[in-house]
């Protein structure tokens, strides 16, 4: 696993080579990817293929999975974790907050029951994360 | 009459159901699991965010999900689940004194005990930050809880000290929750979070992380209004000249975890000066034999994935001892692990070799950042074996494994090193 140290403050020094220097996030490795910018998108300092199209997704059009909570009622909390089930445009994260807060369920819940689909049009369903019973 | 179990496991955290099952699949019957909280799952239940499991279950879970999946496999083995319920004391001759709303106080005895208490949290008192002592000051953890449990924000504009996961964590959940994260402050010059988070939680954000500055005062009457960060020097001692103020109501302190062993000391369990755990053998038991502890009550783990694998092999050892056979080697060929240069704590601390089967297994911490760099295992003075590695932090736990033949040869105790690979 590598992690960040100073050396991250250092000004790019290829900006005008066209290669973008990455932190690949989708394993607690985190690889330091550089990313050739036009063209193929070459990926190169991933230890596995989800390096490569994580770094090529970057460059091009940026995604995240958003994890959050939305309201719940009847339950023993008042919130109940949800997640979208795939990953979303980087842009889109916080309008996709504000769709959210504007969801109330009622328990019970299940884990993986769908509680708002094709959020902003993206494909993606939110899940909710955990099952939430009804409380007595 | 008390009643009798098999295997006793204190903590429904991931240690402690993982712990369970694996008990119930090497032989336990009779398994119980207790925690004082309302439901099972530990602190992943405020651990929404995703980043778990990606080692056990090759995908990526949230916390929840992680603990969800494990309280099912719990469920289906029949074993009791009892929440509600504080755990007052563990005996050396394994008898646990507990009380709970429902029950009141009442006490179980046990073929084996496991251990699985988690941490807690580091608090402010712990880092002796100067100034006022206004509301608004929250560890990283308990604001977590309050946000994503009790649904309520516990600040606006806000300021975190430390960069370890669970800051990181919660930078980028008050930002969704339309706070204002105005930095995170690190003493340290590197982070101990992951270098993932930096990116998916500070820079998608544009929050700033400070590293070798720290908070040096809160100010504030009722409710903090500013603070004031320093840049600090190699001895860790604030710059004059460098202050900065930021206005904020809120500071969220990520300053690190101690493992919860209150009950561990009361046993007379031996505790571990740099784990805060205790002192364990190669699967898990205690220095009071029958006795096992796992996940964070024995160190501090970065991921989950490796608790419940640390989990699984107490739980089997648990089962073990419950049913006899275990090999009650408790002093036989003792090979203590000594550490040398660099490194902070090993878990286990020593190996009993003719309990090991085929290898033994060593987690460890380093106490600097390395780069290509190799792990030394000497018996004495002799090498025995060395393992390579491109890159070590203090935040990332290392293990190495150790074959057992290496041990039975071993004439002394073992020694791990860590330093710079030398350039040809
Ligand atoms: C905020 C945070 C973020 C994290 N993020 C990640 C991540 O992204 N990925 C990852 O892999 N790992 C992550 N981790 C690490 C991982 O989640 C922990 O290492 C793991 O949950 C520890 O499990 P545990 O069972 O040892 O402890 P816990 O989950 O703390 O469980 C301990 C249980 O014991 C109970 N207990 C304690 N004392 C008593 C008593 N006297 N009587 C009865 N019950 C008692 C408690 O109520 C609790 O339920 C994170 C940890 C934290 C704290
Ligand atoms: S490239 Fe692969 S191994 Fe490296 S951080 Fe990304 S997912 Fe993990």
């Amino acid at each position: 696993m590598k992690k960040l140290e100073l050396e991250r403050n250092k000004a790019p020094e290829n900006e005008n080579r066209a290669v973008k220097e990455l932190i690949c996030i989708m394993c607690p490795k985190g690889c330091r990817l550089k990313v050739e910018e036009g063209g193929g998108y070459a990926v190169t300092g991933n230890a596995c293929p989800k390096g490569a199209e994580y770094g090529r997704k970057e460059v091009t059009n940026p995604t995240r999975v958003l994890t959050s909570t939305v309201k719940i009622t009847g339950a023993i909390h008042s919130c109940c974790p949800v997640k979208t089930d795939r990953d979303i445009p980087k842009q889109l994260v916080l309008k996709a907050m504000d769709v959210l807060s504007g969801v109330v369920l009622k328990a019970p819940v299940r884990r993986g029951e769908v509680v708002v689909s094709n959020i902003l049009g993206t494909g993606a369903n939110l899940i909710a994360t955990r099952d939430m019973e009804a409380a007595e | 009459m008390t009643q009798r179990y098999d295997v006793a496991v204190v903590g429904a955290g991931p240690a402690g159901l993982a712990a369970a099952c694996s008990a119930y699949e090497n032989g336990a019957e009779k398994v119980i699991v207790i925690d004082r909280d309302r439901e099972a799952g530990g602190i992943l239940n405020q651990c929404i965010h995703s980043g778990f499991g990606l080692h056990y279950f090759k995908e990526e879970l949230t916390g929840p999900e992680y603990a969800g999946r494990f309280e099912e496999m719990l469920r289906k083995t029949g074993s009791r689940l009892m929440l509600d319920t504080m755990v007052l004391k563990v005996t050396q001759n394994r008898e646990i004194h507990m009380m709970s709303p429902k029950e009141g106080y009442s006490v179980i005895s046990a073929g084996a005990v496991v251990l699985a208490m988690g941490c807690r949290e580091r608090t402010r008192g712990a880092v002796g930050i100067p100034g006022a002592r206004p509301a608004g000051v929250f560890t990283a953890g308990a604001a977590q809880r309050y946000v994503n449990i009790e649904g309520y924000m516990v600040g606006r504009r806000v300021v975190i000290l430390g960069s370890g996961d669970i800051g990181l964590i919660m930078a980028r959940r008050m930002t969704l929750e339309g706070a204002k994260v105005l930095a995170c402050v690190e003493i340290m010059p590197h982070s101990n979070g992951l270098a993932r988070n930096i990116v998916q939680c500070l820079e998608d954000y544009g929050i700033p992380l400070y590293l070798s500055h720290t908070v040096t005062e809160i100010r504030g009457k009722n409710r903090v209004e500013a603070v004031k960060v320093q840049r600090v020097d190699e001895s860790l001692k604030p710059v004059p000249g460098t202050e900065m103020i930021f206005d904020c109501d809120t500071v969220l302190l990520s300053v690190g975890l101690i493992p919860e062993n209150e009950l561990t000391r009361d046993a007379g369990i031996k505790i571990d000066p740099r784990t805060k755990g205790p002192y364990v053998y190669e699967n898990m038991e205690t220095t009071v034999p029958g006795v096992f502890a796992c996940g964070n009550v024995v160190h501090v783990h970065d991921l989950v994935d490796f608790v419940t694998a640390e989990s699984k092999k107490a739980g089997e050892a648990a089962a073990k001892y419950a049913n006899n056979s275990a090999l009650n080697a408790f002093n036989s060929d003792l090979k203590a692990i000594i550490n040398g240069e660099n490194v902070a704590y090993t878990v286990p601390q020593s190996i009993r070799t003719e309990n090991t089967d085929k290898f033994a297994e060593v987690f460890f911490r380093v106490k600097r950042v390395f780069g290509d760099s190799v792990i030394e295992l000497k018996d004495g003075e002799k090498p025995l074996k060395a393992y390579k590695r491109q890159h070590m932090a203090p935040g990332e736990m290392e293990h190495i494994i150790i074959p057992k033949d290496m041990l039975l040869s071993a004439a002394g105790s073992l020694t791990i090193s860590v330093k710079e690979e030398e350039k040809q």
